[in-house]
C-alpha cells in the first residue's frame, strides 16, 4: 500500500471531526459529525463547503503560440467547440478514445492567456500523459500541485463569497474571473457538481486552509464530505467518472449529445477533426442502442452501482445495469441511473434489479431526478 | 445486557432474547434508510446474515447473534428506518429470538468488555 495523499485542507479535515476515507489515492471526508443526510440537506437548503484538492487541475498555455492555436489543438483531442469559448468562460467536455469511449470528462476554462482545465482525481496521470503525447510540442501542458481546488455550492454560496472576496452578481453560470483575498489569487467559476447555484475556487495551497476557515465562519455554510457530494450529483443526474463514464461507452450513449456543439457535429463548420470522431458523429445520426436511463426502484431499498437489470423476475434475459444509486435526501426515496440495451429492452416492458438473489422492480423515469437551480441570467 | 464483536447488543428476557445495534454500529453506519428484517419462525444459525441493513452510503449485513428462532420482529423500523439512528438501544430493537442454547449467552461480551472492544 502506497500512503495516502493528503489535501492542504487536511489538517483542517480532522480538526471539524470527518470521517475520513481513502479516495483516488487521497485521504478525504467522506463525511463530517452531521452526517450525509443532513449535509445533503443543507447544502440545497443554504450552503456546503467541499474540499476538491484531489481532481486534477492542468494549465495548458504556450509561450511560442496564440490561444487560438492551443485551442485548435485541443480541437483534436475534445469533441467540443474550444475555438468559440471566449475568455473567462468554462464549458464541459470530455476526451474519447478512437472507438468514442470516454478517457475522462473535464471543465474547460479560457482564461485569456491559458487554458484551465479540470480533471476526475482517478484520470490525472493518465489525462496528463494522454495529452503531452498528443498536443503540439509547443504546448505546455502542466498538472499543477502548488493550488488547491474548493467548491461553494448552494443557494447562499453568493452571499457568503461576496463577504470575502467581493461582489459576484456580475458573473453568470460558468464565468470565470480572478479575485483577490490577501495578496493572493482566487481562480473562480460560477460552477460546480451538485446541480445548484455555486463556486468553485482554485486557490493557492498555503492559502487554502485560512481561506476555508474564513468562510467557515461565516453563518448558513457547512463543510460537506464526498458521500454527501455524491447523492448531491446524483439527484441532479450529473455522471461520475468510473461509474456511469468510463473508456468502453460513448458520450452520446452516456446521453451527453448537449455537451457537443452544433460546430462540431455532422455538418457544423469545423464538423468531426477529433479522435473518436467516426463513433460518435455516427451515434448522434442514428442514436445508440446503449443509453444511460434514470430508475426509481419500487419500495425502499437502494439499487446501486453495479446492479444488473433483467426484463424478467427470474434473471434471464439481462438488458442493462446500474452505475449510481442511492438514497435521494430530497425526495425521500432510492434513485438510480444505469445504462439499457434497447436491442433487449423495449419501452412498456417491466424492468426487475437483482439485490441480494431477490428481483426488485424498476420504474423508468427522466432525469434530472432533481431540477438544477443555475445562475443563467 | 450482552454484546457481539458484530455490535449487536441482546437483552435475556426468560429464555428469549431482544437484539439490536450498538450506538458505536449505528454511529458507524451513518443515515439508516432500508432495514430488511427476517420473517419471523425462521431458524437462525450463528454468524448467518439475517438483517440487511442499507446506510446512505452502503449496504450491511447483521448476522445472527447465536443459534435460535425469530420470534418477533420491529416492524417500526422498517416504517422508520431512522428510528435505529436516533434510539439504537431504546425503541429501535430489531428482532427477538428464542435460544437454542441459554448457554451460550455467557460467551459473549459484558457491556465494560464492549466498551474496550469498540475503543
Amino acid at each position: 500500500m502506497t500512503e495516502l495523499k493528503k489535501t492542504a485542507l487536511y489538517d483542517l479535515h480532522r480538526s471539524l471531526g470527518a470521517k475520513a476515507i481513502p479516495f483516488a489515492g487521497y485521504e478525504m471526508p467522506v463525511n463530517y459529525p452531521l452526517g450525509i443526510m443532513k449535509e445533503h440537506l443543507y447544502c440545497r437548503k443554504s450552503a456546503g463547503l467541499f474540499d476538491v484538492s484531489h481532481m486534477g487541475q492542468l494549465v495548458i498555455s504556450s509561450n511560442t503560440q496564440s490561444m487560438q492555436f492551443i485551442a485548435s489543438e485541443l480541437e483534436k483531442l475534445l469533441p467540443i467547440d474550444v475555438l468559440g469559448l471566449s475568455e473567462d468562460r468554462q464549458r464541459y467536455g470530455f476526451l474519447p478514445n478512437k472507438e468514442g469511449g470516454i478517457i475522462d470528462d473535464l471543465m474547460i476554462s479560457n482564461r485569456g492567456d491559458h487554458y484551465f482545465v479540470v480533471i476526475n482525481a482517478s484520470r490525472k496521470e493518465i489525462d496528463f500523459k494522454y495529452l503531452r503525447e498528443n498536443i503540439s510540442k509547443e504546448i505546455d501542458v502542466d498538472l499543477i500541485k502548488t493550488r488547491a481546488l474548493i467548491a461553494i455550492q448552494g443557494p447562499q454560496s453568493e452571499k457568503i463569497l461576496s463577504n470575502l472576496i467581493g461582489e459576484l452578481s456580475s458573473l453568470k453560470y460558468l464565468d470565470v474571473k480572478d479575485f483577490s483575498y490577501k495578496g493572493e489569487i482566487l481562480w473562480v467559476s460560477r460552477s460546480g457538481y451538485t446541480g445548484q447555484d455555486g463556486f468553485e475556487i482554485s486557490l493557492p495551497n498555503s492559502l487554502c486552509e485560512v481561506f476555508c476557515k474564513n468562510i467557515l465562519d461565516q453563518d448558513g455554510i457547512e463543510p460537506i464530505g464526498l458521500g454527501a457530494r455524491d447523492t448531491l450529483r446524483l439527484e441532479c443526474g450529473l455522471c461520475l467518472y468510473g461509474q456511469d463514464l468510463n473508456e468502453t461507452i460513448t458520450p452520446i450513449e452516456a446521453g451527453l449529445k448537449w455537451a457537443i456543439q452544433k460546430v462540431r457535429r455532422t455538418g457544423g463548420e469545423r464538423e468531426g477533426g477529433f479522435i473518436g470522431q467516426e463513433k460518435i458523429l455516427n451515434q448522434i445520426e442514428e442514436q445508440p442502442y446503449f443509453k444511460r436511463e434514470a430508475f426509481f426502484p419500487d419500495g425502499r431499498a437502494p439499487l446501486r452501482s453495479g446492479t444488473k437489470l433483467f426484463s424478467d423476475d427470474s434473471g434471464k434475459n439481462e438488458i442493462g445495469v446500474i452505475t449510481s444509486g442511492g438514497y435521494s435526501p430530497s425526495l425521500e426515496r432510492p434513485i438510480s441511473m444505469g445504462y439499457l440495451d434497447y436491442k433487449k429492452f423495449k419501452i412498456g416492458n417491466p424492468i426487475f434489479g437483482e439485490l441480494r438473489n431477490k428481483f426488485f422492480p424498476v420504474k423508468l423515469t427522466k432525469l434530472p431526478f432533481v431540477a438544477t437551480s443555475f445562475k443563467r441570467n | 445486557m450482552k454484546f457481539t464483536e458484530e455490535h449487536e447488543w441482546l437483552e435475556p428476557d426468560g429464555d428469549t432474547v431482544k437484539v439490536g445495534i450498538t450506538e458505536y454500529a449505528a454511529e458507524q453506519l451513518g443515515d439508516i434508510v432500508f432495514i430488511e428484517l427476517p420473517d419471523l419462525g425462521t431458524s437462525v444459525t450463528k454468524g448467518q446474515e439475517i438483517v440487511v441493513i442499507e446506510s446512505v452510503k452502503a449496504a450491511s449485513d447483521i448476522l445472527a447473534p447465536l443459534d435460535g428462532e425469530i420470534i418477533e420482529i420491529n416492524n417500526a423500523i422498517v416504517d422508520d428506518p431512522s428510528m435505529v439512528n436516533n434510539d439504537p438501544t431504546g425503541e429501535a430493537w430489531f428482532f427477538k429470538m428464542s435460544l437454542k442454547n441459554q448457554g451460550e449467552l455467557d460467551g459473549l461480551m459484558s457491556e465494560d468488555e464492549y466498551k474496550k472492544h469498540i475503543q
